[in-house]
């Protein structure tokens, strides 16, 4: 399953490449793309674990830039 | 600018004036405070930290957090550590000024990315809002997606069209701009097809729903661009790799900078000279150029700005690798019909010694009653309502023509092997496309040419292309020798290939892959009947694809209309945008490590240093907007 998250206050390019990178780093997770440009996230994991999944990313995401809020 | 932009702005004010103020403090002498002598230098010190907590504690507290978080190289922790360095060896304006100027250049990318990604969100802004939808006998206003297929909606003048769907009532005109970036209006009625996103101009539309909103043009436009940062540039990965070796060798650097020649010149004895600031000051300079954020924010920016550029004028683009790839284009490969030429059949010329349009009044009525592409064209020709009731006697002879009774006379109109078997004299002529040869009462009339006529701008699309760089252009047809010989001198091509089947383009682009030199491979065609080729190519571009969905699924990048024009524009739009990306990239490059080695010996110091960083990255985001234009 692929879904778009819009990201709030995502204020650094840098931390959007090291979060895409955590977030591909995840259990069951196919693809993922952290735009700074665009201020979105595109996921693409596992379609039975998805909702864990997504609970995993906003984990991951807090550590790498603590004021990005993804909207789910 | 948002909330928060607003109070960052505040800080940076609020801030500045404090900092202003501090700067008259005097750093020698002694003050008596409570009856206490102390040095000015240290009231100087407690009191710069105003300015520095005002702008800066927002910086240090997430350099905080990310410590805990185990992030050690990011960037608002190398802010702090070089500023809290330089609050500690006492060059407290410099530490402010570095996080001022920091913010200052945090403020200013926050609003230019805002406001690149509106304009974007802007021209993309095809999303229509509502259905009004016939429930019940009443029109009611719905989300799109409520639609569904089958049923009646209605739109209105200055609407935007929901969902895909045809015509039942109604006749006016269909802005498709937003789609096709062609401003001149379309003229639309009863049974034609509309596409969401395109605007109703004049007219009341009553419009059956074909696709459901999730599966309509809109929907899938929207998508595309969306999904479009998935599919990253090499440049663009290149850069994101980069910026994780280039901080931590530069925070290594400064590291060594900081403490070997202090531990060289104590062990050499020099003790004073080893105990000196200097080296870690210029440490410190190290720390404050060591954020890679310039390049890491200008490259996806300016591929960001072309994609949305690009997607104004029509032009669909769904990754920034495909935006690199087309920028090198070394051979451009074409399918015909419907890519070079228009894909219908039009005459070309009635040919005869007579009245021309008599022939083709002649022609069109031997033709009446049939359904045939040729048929049709000839009937187009004409331009006269022909009436079929005195045409009688209609016999289709298979593979040469009809034989028709028109206003009692016997009409023959064929090809010249239907002349032959009637005993009529006449001269087989060469030209390119069918021709049909007309025939009454046994005398020979003339004949009508009619062909799949070229597009009106494809010949300088040819030279357009060679300008840009392009160093082979060839053509893949499963037309006849003839056609394609015929279509390929007109416009110049290099190479043509004829009478393909579906795979043998596939083998014959494989072997135009297995030639190219250093470039890329671009594929054009209408996208209906060709993916395996369009996915095939390094660049695969389907033209003429609005309302097509499997042209949009199967290309890299879609032309919404079949203007010729837009192949070059798009490498043009390609070109400049890499343009920008390597201009920053050097850019930055130079600068940054310039500023490193001048650190080094001793020519700059912070000030330098903050301008390397901040300044180098403003300029690189005002460069990166350019690519939206």
């Amino acid at each position: 399953m692929r879904k778009t998250f819009r990201l709030e206050d995502l204020d650094c390019a840098v931390c959007a490449a090291k979060m895409e990178r955590a977030i591909k780093e995840i259990e069951g997770v196919h693809d993922a793309s952290v735009s700074y440009a665009a201020q979105k996230m595109i996921l693409d994991a596992e379609d039975e674990k998805f909702n864990e999944i997504v609970k995993k990313v906003v984990k991951v995401c807090k550590k790498v830039e603590p004021d990005c809020v993804i909207l789910v | 600018m948002t909330r928060k932009q607003k109070r960052n702005l505040k800080r940076i004010v609020a801030s500045s004036a404090l900092f202003v103020l501090c700067l008259f403090i005097p750093s020698d002498g002694t003050v008596g405070v409570f009856g206490a002598e102390i040095l000015w230098k240290y009231v100087r010190g407690v009191l710069f930290l105003a300015p520095y907590i005002v702008v800066g504690y927002d910086v240090l507290r997430k350099a905080f957090l990310n410590i805990i978080h185990g992030q050690l190289f990011d960037e608002n922790f190398l802010m702090a550590l070089a500023t809290i360095g330089a609050l500690a060896i006492g060059e407290y304006p410099e530490a402010v000024f570095v996080m001022l100027f920091y913010q200052v250049g945090e403020l200013f990318q926050s609003i230019a990315v805002g406001k690149s990604r509106r304009s974007i969100t802007e021209l993309m802004d095809i999303c229509p809002e509502f259905a009004r939808v016939e429930r019940g006998g009443e029109y009611v206003e719905v989300s799109p997606e409520e639609a569904k297929v089958g049923e009646k909606i209605l739109i209105k003048p200055g609407e935007r069209v929901p969902l895909d769907g045809k015509i039942i009532k109604g006749l006016g005109s269909m802005d498709t701009s937003a789609l096709t970036g062609e401003s001149m209006p379309r003229d639309i009625s009863e049974g034609d097809d509309v596409i969401s996103g395109c605007i109703s101009l004049t007219g009341l539309f009553e419009v059956e729903v074909k696709k459901e909103y999730g599966e309509s043009t809109v929907a899938k436009i929207l998508e595309m661009v969306e999904t479009s940062s998935m599919r990253k540039a090499k440049t663009e990965n290149f850069i994101t790799r980069f910026a994780r070796i280039y901080t931590p060798a530069v925070v290594v650097t400064a590291l060594i900078v900081a403490f070997l020649p202090q531990l060289v010149l104590f062990f050499l004895g020099q003790s004073e000279a080893a105990f000196s600031t200097m080296w870690l000051s210029k440490a410190l300079s190290f720390l404050v150029v060591s954020c890679p954020c310039a390049l890491v924010i200008s490259v996806p920016l300016s591929f960001f700005g072309g994609i949305g550029g690009a997607s104004a004028k029509g032009i669909l683009i769904k990754g920034s690798s495909y935006l690199e790839a087309l920028s090198d284009a070394e051979i451009c490969v074409f399918d015909k019909t419907g890519t070079l030429t228009k894909g219908e059949f039009e005459v070309t010329e009635p040919v005869c010694d007579g009245d021309k349009k008599e022939l083709l009044r002649i022609a069109a009525q031997a033709e009446a009653h049939s359904n045939h592409p040729i048929a049709q064209s000839i009937r187009r020709a004409c331009g006269e309502e022909i009436d079929p009731s005195a045409v009688t006697d209609v016999t289709e002879v298979p593979g040469r023509g009809i034989k028709a009774d028109v206003d009692g006379k016997i009409t023959l109109a064929g090809n010249i092997a239907l002349m032959k078997e009637n005993n009529i004299k006449c001269d087989k002529l060469d030209k390119n496309g069918s021709i049909v040869y007309v025939a009454q009462n046994g005398q020979y009339l003339g004949a009508v040419v009619i062909a799949d006529t070229l597009k009106d701008n494809a010949r300088e699309m040819m030279a357009e292309l060679t300008r840009l760089g392009v160093k082979q252009t060839i053509m893949l047809t499963g037309d006849t020798e003839k056609a394609a010989k015929y279509a390929a001198d007109e416009l110049g091509l290099d190479k043509v290939y004829h009478s393909l089947l579906p795979g043998d383009k596939v083998k014959k682009l494989e072997e135009i892959l297995s030639e190219k030199k250093r470039g890329s491979v671009v594929y054009t065609g209408d996208g209906v009947n060709d993916a395996p080729v369009l996915k095939l190519a390094d660049v695969g571009i389907a033209m003429g694809a609005m309302g097509s969905d499997a042209a949009i699924e199967a290309a890299d990048i879609v032309l919404m209309d079949d203007d010729a024009a837009k192949l070059p524009l798009a490498i043009r739009i390609a070109k400049k945008t890499m343009r920008i990306v390597k201009e920053n990239i050097v850019f930055s490059l130079v600068v940054k490590i310039g500023v490193l080695l001048l650190t080094l010996f001793g020519m700059a110091n912070m000030w330098q240093a903050v301008f390397a960083d901040v300044g180098v990255m403003v300029i690189a985001v005002i460069n990166a907007m350019r690519a939206l234009k």
